[in-house]
């Protein structure tokens, strides 16, 4: 693979890391097991590379590998999202809400 | 346009559905609306990948049944698995994405080497040790959670060295990957020696923390899927895998200061077995305590105007979470306002206590972190202190000599009165007596979290009659 396409895919895992710093310093302690969820399913779009490993089946070597890394990576995109939602609908407010301290500001460290 | 550029775009897409996913994690009311996004991308992205060129009608064909497998035993993994084990359902998951990473660096290894230059050898070499460390490493977590391992610390002389040397001939050989990629040998090799090195990271390591030890595979795994993007010039699986990898650290890192901890200390240090013994003296010093009734626990907390809970693992274990929940809602019906104070440690991972209590219907505005509740407490008339021990001992602000020292604590000793329910006056978890119990403040009120609760709620409600357990 040529220089220039490893720079790209490097400049893309940089910029991505520091929306991800970004974005995540922001979710509240309170929601940090969901949030740990969701970026499991999220990452196991490995599935992708592993279709396609699967599907074009060039060896069995690569028929079995492929085989297994779908469906471990279906098991985690499916369970995962599954799981983060069901964990939050728990969380409801009182009839009355009054300001959610614990929803706004808990993303300080 | 190709279809690969099509495929690319279609990509880029998803990648954009990921970064709202996190963004909209930020608050509860808009949290689902993440889940949504996060599932929209990954729609498109599959669907997409299913025009990649070169796919056989024998490989849909397979796809489709791998698919069906997975979502066999995805479906129940996310419906029926208990809150509480929430912490080693997601390590578990942990697993199978290192798995399935490096499972798929291998296959491309051995497909494409002739393509691939120095740098991409040397990067799918350590991806695929990541991902098998990962796998590994994650079970046992797993299985120290589910208390199919031993929880303690396994120790023996020499053990990092050991350690040491597996990861040293595992980097030894991706370096010899990189400049001989016909040395294929070589990836078994170091699968099976990364495969060894998860399961020796991990077993020093004690359950209390867990917490960081899940965090941090968790940013392995995200890692992991990175390199694999690069090398397999996949910018999707690269911005996945970084916001997997960012979240991962965040997350350990706010865990490691909440326990006052280095990730040089958690991962090598053996916390438990080593302060069991250097603290079993010191509990003789301490003075006396006072016990107090439910009755009487009940009388203070009903007229008080403000209680805080402060929850720990010891009352998950006793599945008490919903009588806290009745408890809290009876004070309320007497006027008096209760708030509970977690904090980040309470759980098995991070943010689990506050899952457990939503679970129990506690409204989420109710849940307070550390830090936002610390300075409420000498305003504070009743603390009612449930299962939690070292988070809640003094001791960690101002005695140099206890292993806890510097660790950030709930300062419910700041408030007017302080109730501790606990089976005996036996140590916490990690061996270390609780200068709080013998507080002059403090009243201890002994047996079961969930037996005193149920005691608690029905003390409060007034229906005395209705105790039985």
């Amino acid at each position: 693979m040529s220089a220039d396409v490893v720079i790209t895919g490097l400049f893309i895992f940089a910029l991505a890391s520091f929306v991800g710093f970004e974005v995540i310093r922001r979710v509240p302690k309170l929601l940090h097991t969901p949030l740990m969820a969701l970026t499991n399913a999220l990452s196991a779009i490995a599935l992708v590379v592993s279709i396609v490993i699967l599907g074009q089946g060039a060896t069995t070597y690569a028929k079995v590998l492929g085989f297994i890394a779908v469906v471990a990576s279906t098991i985690n995109v499916v369970g995962g999202f599954l799981i983060t939602d069901r964990m939050l609908r728990m969380f409801k407010t009182r009839q009355k809400p009054r300001p959610a301290a614990g929803a706004e500001d808990g993303a300080g460290r | 346009m190709s279809r690969m550029d099509w495929i690319n775009l279609a990509y880029l897409v998803a990648a954009l559905g990921f970064a709202f996913s996190l963004k909209w994690m930020s608050s509860p009311p808009t949290a689902r609306r993440g889940v949504l996004a996060g599932e929209i991308g990954f729609g498109i992205a599959v669907a997409a990948t299913l025009f990649y060129p070169g796919i056989t009608s024998e490989g849909y064909v397979l796809v489709a049944v791998a698919v069906l497998i997975g979502s066999a035993i995805g479906v129940p993994l996310g419906l029926l698995v208990p809150m509480t084990a929430m912490p080693q359902r997601i390590a578990l998951s942990h697993a199978f994405g290192g798995l399935a990473a490096a499972l798929v660096g291998c296959a491309h290894f051995y497909l494409e080497r002739d393509h691939f230059t120095k740098f991409d050898l040397s990067v799918i070499g350590i991806e695929i040790g990541l991902g098998f460390l990962v796998f590994t490493g994650s079970l046992m977590a797993a299985g120290k959670l589910q208390e199919w391992l031993p929880q303690r610390p396994i120790v023996y002389p020499g053990q990092n060295a050991v350690n040491f040397a597996v990861l040293g001939v595992a980097l030894a050989l991706v370096g010899l990957l990189a400049v001989d990629p016909d040395a294929t040998w070589a990836v078994p090799v170091i699968g099976a020696l990364t495969l060894a090195f998860g399961v020796f990271l991990i077993l020093p390591i004690g359950g209390a923390d867990m917490p960081t030890v899940i965090a941090l595979l968790n940013s392995y795994a995200g890692l992991s899927a990175a390199a694999l993007g690069l090398v397999l010039n996949n910018k999707l699986l690269i911005v996945a895998g970084a916001l997997d990898g960012a979240s991962g650290l965040i997350l350990a890192i706010i865990m490691c200061r909440a326990m006052n901890r280095s990730f040089r200390n958690v991962l090598f240090g053996a916390f438990g077995a080593v302060d069991a013994t250097a603290v079993a003296v010191a509990g003789q010093e301490q003075g006396t305590h006072r016990a107090a009734s439910v009755d009487e626990a009940a009388d203070l907390m009903k007229m008080a105007r403000s209680v805080v809970i402060v929850p720990g693992y010891g009352m998950a274990v006793a599945q008490a979470q919903h009588k806290v929940r009745e408890l809290a809602d009876a004070l309320e019906k007497e006027g008096v306002e209760v708030r509970f104070a977690i904090h980040p440690v309470a759980g098995r991972m991070p943010g689990h206590m506050n899952v457990l209590l939503a679970e129990a219907n506690v409204p989420y505005d109710r849940l307070l972190d550390m830090d936002e509740i610390n300075g409420d407490f000498p305003q504070t008339d009743v603390v009612l202190v449930l299962g939690a021990n070292d988070v809640v001992n003094p001791a960690a602000r101002h005695d140099k000599g206890s292993p806890i020292y510097g660790m950030p604590i709930l300062e419910v000793d700041k408030a007017a009165t302080v109730f501790v329910v606990k089976r005996s006056m036996r140590a916490g978890f990690a061996g270390i007596e609780n200068e709080l119990f013998f507080h002059e403040r403090t009243s201890m009120v002994f047996g079961d979290a969930k037996s005193v609760v149920t005691e608690l709620a029905n003390e409060v409600s007034g229906q005395r009659d209705a105790v039985g357990l």
